[in-house]
């Protein structure tokens, strides 16, 4: 692997990440105070990211710019885009959901975003999820090019059928108005086994996106590594690691000795 | 307790250990897999490839550093190949943390196009990317549904000035360029419910060729927009970059993360098949 040498902010900033990294990780072995200090850095830091990215890019050029050439004291009114004034006082309302007494005011801005946003919604949602699938599950089967190439070939007559016979048999389980015996039952048996295939694949996926994320802290304290020892300041590379090794061992000292206490009293 | 009710009850630690044990040796050991490619993934890299220098296209990069692992090289890959094609690039990223993604791994891209390197038999120049010319970044907008349906009509209503702060119409790759009509796609990189809405808002609404690259947890729920047709291609997890990656010839994280991935299974389908002996024949003995 190519080493490279990395700048001491860079050499700390990324120690920190690792020891947060391994912090996370100890969460494997018990709960413990690394992991709750990484934890709750995580969510700290990323609510405070996140108020900064909506003042620089939401409130700030969506509307502060655009009311910039009104007058705070004519209330922006003076202004050439002053109805952005409306969506401001909508905003504002929201907040009075911390008064007990005024929180009646954050029901309007409500009712109008739920009214927009189901109005933009129902018409979409109904050709995305509902008529565009259904068609989809029901194609003409095309006998001619039945196999295609494979059985996995989605545009192979074979796949196509599959999907018709696997919806309409998954349906039938689920059907509860008449008792599950006979072929309706084999039909119902058939439907269960189609609905397992497609939980044992999306197991499979979450399995391989959770080493994915392992796998990729590896990569990450692998090179973090090779560039460190590459580093100017090797010295400040053994102190950081020998304060970030120290905080475990000394953990896992502390868990012997309570061990120790409890196979005594065993 | 006998050897076959302690199959069944394996301390999850002693799980965890010896798998993250296999994980670090099998990535310090270098070895290839290979990685076959589905035509889901062949379908987005055939797409871009087939786009002429000077074309647009929109890229969503929707998703937090939780998701980093799977989807940054996809982000990658198909980024650098349409630069390397000298095509021009939107960006967007609609999650929370989104934008500190998009910005880092434009910086990288931007720093591996500096290197002459070579492709698939084609060896590239070294070039400069400059925000304006050859990609803007819009940043990120609260309400994704609202701001993808805006940005039908036209970028400049949810984006009125780029993620750096420039009005959008004073940079130069944005004359002329109203709204989806003039991206020849848009490729969805997504670890959120955000997908949804590019397909519900975005695709079904304008009509414009959208793929996808999703997480591993994801991607076995948006298969059936595949087969409607709703979506012309799609990356999976780790493997979908993995088999993006192969077709690019730009081997990165993913493709270096496949033999973990082998192995690491085999290890979890060895503790499955020894909790089940131990189950079955648990059950058998209590049963007699």
């Amino acid at each position: 692997m190519e080493t490279t040498t990395m700048s001491m902010g860079t050499f700390l900033w990324t120690s920190l990440g690792a020891f947060l990294t391994l912090g996370i990780f100890s969460f494997l072995y018990k709960d413990n105070p690394f992991y709750k200090f990484a934890e709750h850095l995580v969510v700290g830091v990323s609510a405070g990211y996140f108020v900064i990215i909506l003042w620089h890019n939401g409130l700030q050029p969506n509307l502060f710019n655009r009311l910039n050439d009104g007058n705070f004291y004519l209330l922006w009114l003076n202004s050439a885009h002053w109805w952005y004034i409306i969506p401001a006082i909508l905003g504002v309302m929201m907040w009075t959901r911390f008064s007990h007494k005024y929180s009646w005011v954050s029901r309007w801005p409500i009712a109008m975003y739920i009214g927009i946003a189901t109005g933009l919604a129902i018409p979409l949602e109904m050709k995305n999820r509902v008529l565009t699938q259904l068609y989809a599950s029901m194609r003409d089967v095309q006998w001619n090019n039945f196999l295609g190439n494979g059985f996995l070939d989605n545009t192979a007559g074979f796949s196509q059928l599959l999907v018709f016979v696997g919806t309409i048999a998954a349906l039938f389980y689920f059907f509860f108005s008449k008792e599950h015996t006979g072929a309706f039952k084999g039909v119902a048996k058939f439907g269960i086994w189609i609905l397992m295939i497609g939980f044992g694949a999306s197991f499979g996926y979450t399995v391989m996106a959770r080493i994915s994320l392992f796998a990729q802290r590896i990569q990450i304290l692998d090179l973090y590594t090779e560039s460190s020892w590459a580093d100017s300041a090797p010295g400040t590379f053994l102190f950081v690691w020998f304060i970030v090794f120290g905080i475990f061992i000394l953990l896992a000292l502390v868990e012997f000795i309570r061990w120790l206490g409890r196979a005594k009293t065993a | 307790m006998n050897i076959f009710e302690r199959m069944m009850s394996v301390d999850r630690r002693w799980v965890f250990l010896f798998l993250a044990l296999v994980c670090v040796l099998t990535y310090k050991v270098d070895f290839e897999v290979e990685v076959r490619v589905t035509d889901e993934v062949r379908k987005i890299y055939n797409f871009i490839d087939t786009l002429k220098p000077g074309d647009y296209i929109f890229v969503a990069i929707d998703y937090d550093p939780n998701s980093l692992a799977e989807l940054h090289p996809m982000t990658y890959a198909i980024v650098e190949q349409a630069w390397r094609k000298n095509m021009k690039i939107v960006f967007t990223a609609l999650s929370q943390n989104g934008p500190g993604m998009a910005d880092q791994a434009i910086r990288d891209i931007s720093d591996s196009l500096k290197l002459v390197k070579t492709y698939n038999g084609i060896t590239y120049p070294t070039r400069d990317i400059v925000n304006g010319i050859d990609y803007i970044f819009l940043g990120y907008k609260p309400y994704p549904a609202l701001v993808i349906a805006g940005m039908g009509q036209n970028f400049r209503l949810p984006f009125p000035t780029d993620y750096y702060g420039t009005p959008l119409d004073s940079l130069p790759m944005m004359r002329g360029i109203q709204n989806y009509n003039q991206m020849k796609c848009v490729i969805d990189i997504s670890g959120t419910s955000g997908i949804d809405m590019w397909i519900a808002y975005g695709q079904t609404r304008y009509g414009f060729p959208l793929a996808l690259g999703l997480t591993g947890v994801m991607a076995a729920d948006y298969y059936p927009y595949l087969n409607s047709g709703q979506v012309f291609g799609m990356m999976g997890g780790i493997l979908g970059a993995a088999q993006y990656e192969k077709l690019a010839d730009n081997a990165g994280s993913a493709l270096d993360m496949m033999r973990i991935q082998l192995y690491a299974h085999m290890v979890i389908i060895l503790f499955i098949i020894i909790g089940n002996i131990g189950f079955l024949v648990s059950r058998r003995a209590k049963n007699q």
